[in-house]
Parts: C-alpha cells; sequence; structure tokens
C-alpha cells in the first residue's frame, strides 16, 4: 500500500505525475500552477525521475513541445493555467486529432480581463470542444489518482487521446491535505511505459500531422469524435482497475444524498465538497435536496447523468463560468441539452456563482437551493452579484 | 564560388543518390524552397526526423493520404516547428537514454518558412535557440507569405510588391527593410549561422553538414526563389537566385562561433543590383531613382558585412 503523507495539492500533483515514468515535460510557469513546475523541476534536478524537462518560453511552445515529443513516442506532460490555457488553445485540437496522449493539469483560474488569479472555470470552457478528455477533481486524493490514471486513459490503444485534470487554483492546488500516495512499485505495475501506436524515428519514417482536404477532414474529425465518446468506456474500465488496486472507487457522475432527492444541484470541481456541507445541513432541515457531481466532463456522460437526475423534480446547475450573451453557462446549457428529448425532466435552473475566486461558503450553497424553489422559470442567474 | 574541377566524377561522392524527398509533390514550377529542402534532405541522409511548420512545404508534401517524406515528418502548426521540434528532440534523447528506441544519434531539424521564422515562429525559435536544443532550424525564405497569396512579410524586401504592399499611387510597395534573422540568430550565440542558396547547391550541402556536426543548435537561412510570388519566368528561378548572390542582395556567408566567413568568391565590384530586380515583375514598378536607393542599401550592407567578416574573432 502507499503511504499517508500530507502535503500542498500542487506539489501532490507532480509527485503523483512522477511516480508515472514521464519521459518529456515542458511547462511555463503560471499562477496558480507554478507549484507544479516548480516541483516538477525539482524531481527532474535531483534526479529522482529520468526524464527531460523542457523549460520553455510559452504556453504556446509548451503544448507544442509536448506535441512533438509525444509524436516522438514519449509520455509527455505539461501543466498550466488560464491565460496560459488560453494560449494553449490553437494547439489543443491539432493534438486531440493526431490523436496523441498528452496529459495536463490545468489550475482553474478566471480568464483576464480584468487581470484576475482566483478559480473559476472560464478558462477549461473554452477549451471544451477541443477533443481532450476533461476531468474534475473535487480534493487531493483525486488529483492524485486521477493525474496517475489520465496516463492510463490517454494511452489506450481505443483512445489515444489527450487529457487534462482540472485541478481548482488556490482553492485546491494550494491547500495542504493529508492523502495516499502510491509507491512507485504500484504504479509502475498500474502503468507500464508507454506502448505509441506510431512515433517519429527513423527505423520507420511515417508523416505524421498532414493536411487534409475536404474529402478526407470530416472523416477525421468524426473520428475523433467516436474516439472521444467510446473514451467514457476506458475512463470507467479504469477506474474499476484503480478500485481494485487501490480501494478507492470513482464514477464519471459521482452523486449525494440524491436517490431521495427532489432538488439536485450540480457541480464541478473542488466546489463539491462544500455543496456536500450544504446538503447535509439542509438535510437536517428535512428538506429533500440532494448533489450531483460531474467528475468526467468530456466525453459528457449522457446516460450516467441522465440517470442521475431521474426522478428529481428541479436540478440546479452551478456554473463557475457564462457563456457571456449565450444562454446562460456552458455546463447548464450542455445540461439542458442533454434532457431536452426526455419525457419526464426535471426544471433546470442555472446559478452563475463562485467567479474570479469569489467565496462561497455553506450558507451560499442554501441561499441557491433557496433561490431556486421560489423561482418560477428556467433562466440563469448570478448569484451574490452587486447591481 | 569556387567552380567545382571535373563535376561529373564527384557528383555522387558529393550527393547522396538516394531521394528523401520524393517527387510528385505539389509544389509549383521552379520553386526554389522544395528544391533547397530536397538538397538539404540529401546532406542529412537517413537519421533525420522532420519538424514543418505551416506553409508552402508542409501544403505541397503532405496531403493526406499522400506524402513525399521520406523521412519522419511530422507536422502541428505555423508557428511551433521550433517548439514541436523541441519537443522531439528531447523525447529522442530521453527515450534512447531509456533503452526504447534504438541507440543511434538521430538529428532533429525544424523546417519553417520566412513567415513561421521572421514573423510568427520568431519566438518559438528564440526559445528554443536560448535552450540549446540539438537541432538545425531551416529558414527557407521566398519573402512572403507565398502560402497564402503572396502577402508580405517581415523578410519581403524594401519596395517589394505583394498582395499586402502592393504597389499603389501612394506607397511603392514594402515600406520597411528586410528583417536580418541570421544576425538575430547570432546574437544568440547560435554556435553555427549560416546563409545558403539552392542555385549554390553544394555551398548549401556542405553548411548542412556542417551543421549537422553541431551538436547543439544552428541556424541556416536559405533564400527560396519563387517565381509564382516574385511574378518571374520559372525556368530562371536558379539564375535569380544566383543573380541574388552576385548583385550582393543576399550574401552567401557562415559564421562559426561567432567568426564570419563569406563562402562566395569575393568580387571586387557587385553586379548592379538592377540585373536583379528588373526579372521580377514584384519590383516592375521601381523608378531608376528607387533602384538607386536599394543599391545603396545593398552596398551598405555589403560593406558592414566585410567589415564582420574582416574584424569578429571567433569566441
Amino acid at each position: 500500500m502507499g503511504k499517508r503523507v500530507g502535503m500542498e495539492v500542487a506539489i501532490a500533483a507532480a509527485e503523483a505525475v512522477a511516480l508515472c515514468n514521464i519521459d518529456v515535460a515542458a511547462v511555463y510557469p503560471i499562477t496558480p500552477q507554478s507549484h507544479i513546475a516548480e516541483h516538477m523541476a525539482d524531481i527532474v534536478h535531483d534526479g529522482r525521475i529520468d526524464a527531460e524537462f523542457i523549460t520553455v518560453e510559452s504556453e504556446h511552445s509548451a503544448i507544442s513541445a509536448c506535441a512533438g515529443a509525444s509524436a516522438a513516442g514519449a509520455r509527455a506532460y505539461t501543466a498550466t493555467s488560464s491565460q496560459g490555457l488560453m494560449l494553449m488553445h490553437e494547439i489543443l485540437p491539432i493534438v486531440s486529432a493526431m490523436r496523441l496522449p498528452v496529459c495536463m493539469a490545468n489550475a482553474n483560474r478566471a480568464v483576464s480581463g480584468p487581470l484576475n488569479i482566483w478559480n473559476d472555470h472560464s478558462d477549461i470552457m473554452p477549451q471544451r470542444d477541443s477533443g481532450w478528455i476533461c476531468l474534475f477533481t473535487e480534493n487531493g486524493q483525486e488529483v492524485i489518482d486521477l493525474s496517475i490514471m489520465s496516463f492510463k486513459i490517454a494511452e489506450d490503444p481505443e483512445v489515444m487521446l489527450p487529457c487534462v485534470v482540472n485541478i481548482d487554483g488556490f482553492q485546491l492546488t494550494h491547500m495542504i491535505e493529508p492523502f495516499e500516495l502510491p509507491s512507485q512499485a504500484e504504479v509502475a505495475k498500474f502503468l507500464p511505459p508507454r506502448k505509441p501506436f506510431a512515433q517519429l524515428h527513423p527505423d520507420n519514417p511515417i508523416s505524421m500531422g498532414c493536411f487534409a482536404m475536404p474529402d478526407t477532414y470530416a472523416e477525421t474529425v468524426k473520428a475523433k469524435d467516436v474516439a472521444l465518446r467510446g473514451a467514457k468506456k476506458v475512463v470507467t474500465r479504469v477506474f474499476a482497475d484503480w478500485a481494485k488496486r487501490f480501494g478507492r472507487k470513482y464514477n464519471v457522475v459521482e452523486t449525494y444524498k440524491a436517490k431521495d432527492a427532489d432538488t439536485l444541484m450540480l457541480t464541478m470541481g473542488s466546489m463539491g465538497e462544500t455543496a456536500s456541507a450544504a446538503v447535509d445541513e439542509m438535510r437536517k432541515a428535512g428538506r429533500k435536496v440532494g448533489l450531483v457531481k460531474l467528475r468526467l466532463w468530456r466525453p459528457f456522460p449522457v446516460e450516467e447523468f441522465k440517470a442521475a437526475v431521474a426522478g428529481c423534480k428541479t436540478l440546479i446547475v452551478m456554473d463557475r463560468a457564462l457563456s457571456t450573451g449565450g444562454a446562460g453557462g456552458p455546463v447548464a446549457t450542455d445540461v439542458k441539452s442533454v434532457l431536452y428529448g426526455e419525457k419526464k425532466k426535471p426544471r433546470v435552473l442555472n446559478v452563475i456563482a463562485g467567479l474570479g475566486g469569489r467565496d462561497l461558503a455553506v450558507r451560499d450553497f442554501e441561499n441557491m437551493f433557496d433561490l431556486a424553489s421560489k423561482k418560477k422559470d428556467e433562466t440563469f442567474e448570478f448569484y451574490g452579484v452587486r447591481e | 564560388m569556387n567552380p567545382v574541377q571535373n563535376f561529373e566524377i564527384f557528383a555522387p561522392k558529393l550527393v547522396d543518390r538516394k531521394e528523401y524527398f520524393s517527387s510528385g509533390h505539389r509544389a509549383c514550377q521552379g520553386c526554389g524552397e522544395v528544391l533547397a529542402l530536397r538538397h538539404i534532405l540529401k546532406a542529412l541522409g537517413d537519421d533525420v526526423v522532420v519538424a514543418n511548420a505551416t506553409g508552402c512545404m508542409e501544403i505541397i508534401s503532405s496531403g493526406y493520404p499522400q506524402t513525399a517524406w521520406e523521412v519522419p515528418y511530422v507536422h502541428v502548426a505555423f508557428e511551433n516547428a521550433a517548439a514541436a521540434a523541441s519537443g522531439v528532440e528531447a523525447a529522442l534523447k530521453a527515450l534512447r537514454r531509456k533503452g526504447r528506441i534504438a541507440d543511434r544519434y538521430v538529428k532533429t531539424i525544424a523546417v519553417a518558412g520566412d513567415g513561421g521564422t521572421a514573423d510568427i515562429g520568431l519566438q518559438a525559435l528564440s526559445g528554443a535557440m536560448e535552450r540549446g536544443h540539438d537541432m538545425i532550424f531551416f529558414c527557407l525564405d521566398n519573402e512572403a507569405y507565398m502560402n497564402t497569396g503572396i502577402q508580405r512579410s517581415s523578410a519581403t524586401p524594401y519596395m517589394a510588391a505583394t498582395t499586402t504592399s502592393p504597389a499603389g499611387q501612394a506607397i511603392p510597395g514594402q515600406r520597411t527593410q528586410k528583417k536580418n534573422v541570421p544576425e538575430i540568430m547570432v546574437a544568440h550565440r547560435v554556435p553555427y549561422v549560416a546563409t545558403a542558396c539552392p542555385s549554390y547547391p553544394l555551398d548549401l550541402i556542405s553548411k548542412v553538414k556542417k551543421a549537422a556536426a553541431v551538436k547543439g543548435p544552428s541556424y541556416i537561412h536559405v533564400f527560396s526563389m519563387c517565381p509564382t510570388g516574385w511574378r518571374c519566368a520559372s525556368e530562371i528561378t536558379i539564375k535569380i537566385g544566383r543573380l541574388a548572390v552576385e548583385t550582393g542582395v543576399f550574401p552567401l556567408y557562415e559564421v562559426e562561433r561567432g567568426k564570419y566567413r563569406l563562402t562566395m568568391e569575393v568580387p571586387e565590384k557587385l553586379r548592379p543590383v538592377g540585373d536583379y530586380l528588373k526579372l521580377q515583375g514584384r519590383f516592375r514598378h521601381l523608378t531608376p531613382s528607387d533602384i538607386e536607393k536599394i543599391q545603396d542599401q545593398v552596398n551598405r550592407e555589403w560593406e558592414i558585412l566585410l567589415n564582420k567578416v574582416e574584424c569578429l574573432q571567433p569566441w
């Protein structure tokens, strides 16, 4: 078994990746990701792992170097946040189209402007259509576990797609928590060195990243979508394997006191824990409320999500980003379209909250439940914004 | 340029017979870039991995399901050939060290056009050179964004007409001077920097071989004639390249650890630039006084280069 340790979550993320026998890491520092990059540098510079650490001049080059490294057959890793992820944006769909299993940690942070270094999900949402597997973490233990699993999922021959593990900036990255760190031997058994489908080497010259005319482009787009949808099966399989080996069970959609609930709230990321506390409080007061937490955001776990919300009357979707000028938050609009064809569906209310690091306490989640019970229509609204 | 005596006898020893860039690609007739690429790959041989930027050479060579590349090749995007090559180089190093690929030295090269080098790709190039990756970066300079339709780049020469620097009534063509990327590379303390032109294939090949022998970064700026964009006949492309060199518009030199050396025979007097300009439609609008102005600039740059050749010592 692994050992119980206490450390900052960002440090733990780097420690977890260090267990994964990575070959190349290319990282550019950005708050609140920097501790991952710094600790990764410490690990490489102390010779604890045998990897190339490229201190690139930008996030754009970080992801480009990872693409090159992965194409050459290496297990490549990067970490970023906010503006850095936005700078990578151009390359993200290329990495997935080339079917390169690059793994990345994203310390979720609001995007500029105004400049804001604190947490919300407005950095990852513009990337959601990039063809990456997209996971959200709730606590330090999940960061460790999902970081390691992300390589296994991404490199599966059925998948071969990049994967991003979202870690709420500061609220999670800078927490000091106790958790179990698996041993090197256990991880090595779970995750053998990468076996690339194809790699850049003169022993077998191939061309990668070719351009496609209209007669083949659409086929590649569809192939990527089929692979990404199919990745859910592999995610579930890897989660099950992990549970067997390490005793910690994960689901693509988690529920909390949801079975008999008439009102459910949906969250992603670290807010789930605070929301759980609010559910506990409200249950004590006899209110039938519960929680649904999306761990897997892309591919969207349609069936599991529908099963999780079946039977509830009201679903409050908490979004930590806004599709400006659109129909609300990106999670809510997705959820609504998933439920649209259902005969029996809950009323979906969308609350935009916790933007740019705005604190949300247990009381705030209770307020959101209250707000929903009073509302008649299905519009979205900002929570706690001064007019 | 020193003429090679008995070229027919020596040529097979000087140039690899094997083709690493196959025929049947989609380059325009008379393309200087593709010719340069062919020579470059011949000079490098088998053990090489190519990272290519988006641009003419990527579009003409990699249209799925075909490829003109007989060596491992990757294209990611327009501005990141140097960054992608950094990753390839690091991966080859790590995988070789860990025994996961053959224990054999493989050179990584990055290839980009002048836009992917001097403009949008400059940051990635600067980063890769500064970090000292073991790679050769080739700029195939055809002096504009030819792939997108002949728009000006920062490598477009003064007064040249392009679709975004047209020879208008008020402004006659490109308003700025050509960006000197080789100098920028020298300032990065890149151990080997050279200029080359496919009109001088043996010079080009020997420079590529020199760069390949460097265990670290090197940079070769290849003047690549473009009949389409330069509005000239495709059969005079080699001649145009030679005229660029003979007029001093594009001198051939190399910089080894800061020491400049001309690799062309130093003429007593350069040919007049008019000889070079008058063959190309992009300079058709120039007046005699415009040509005079360009001549003055070429003379000045030539003097600066000669001074460097004479005075600068290796570091």
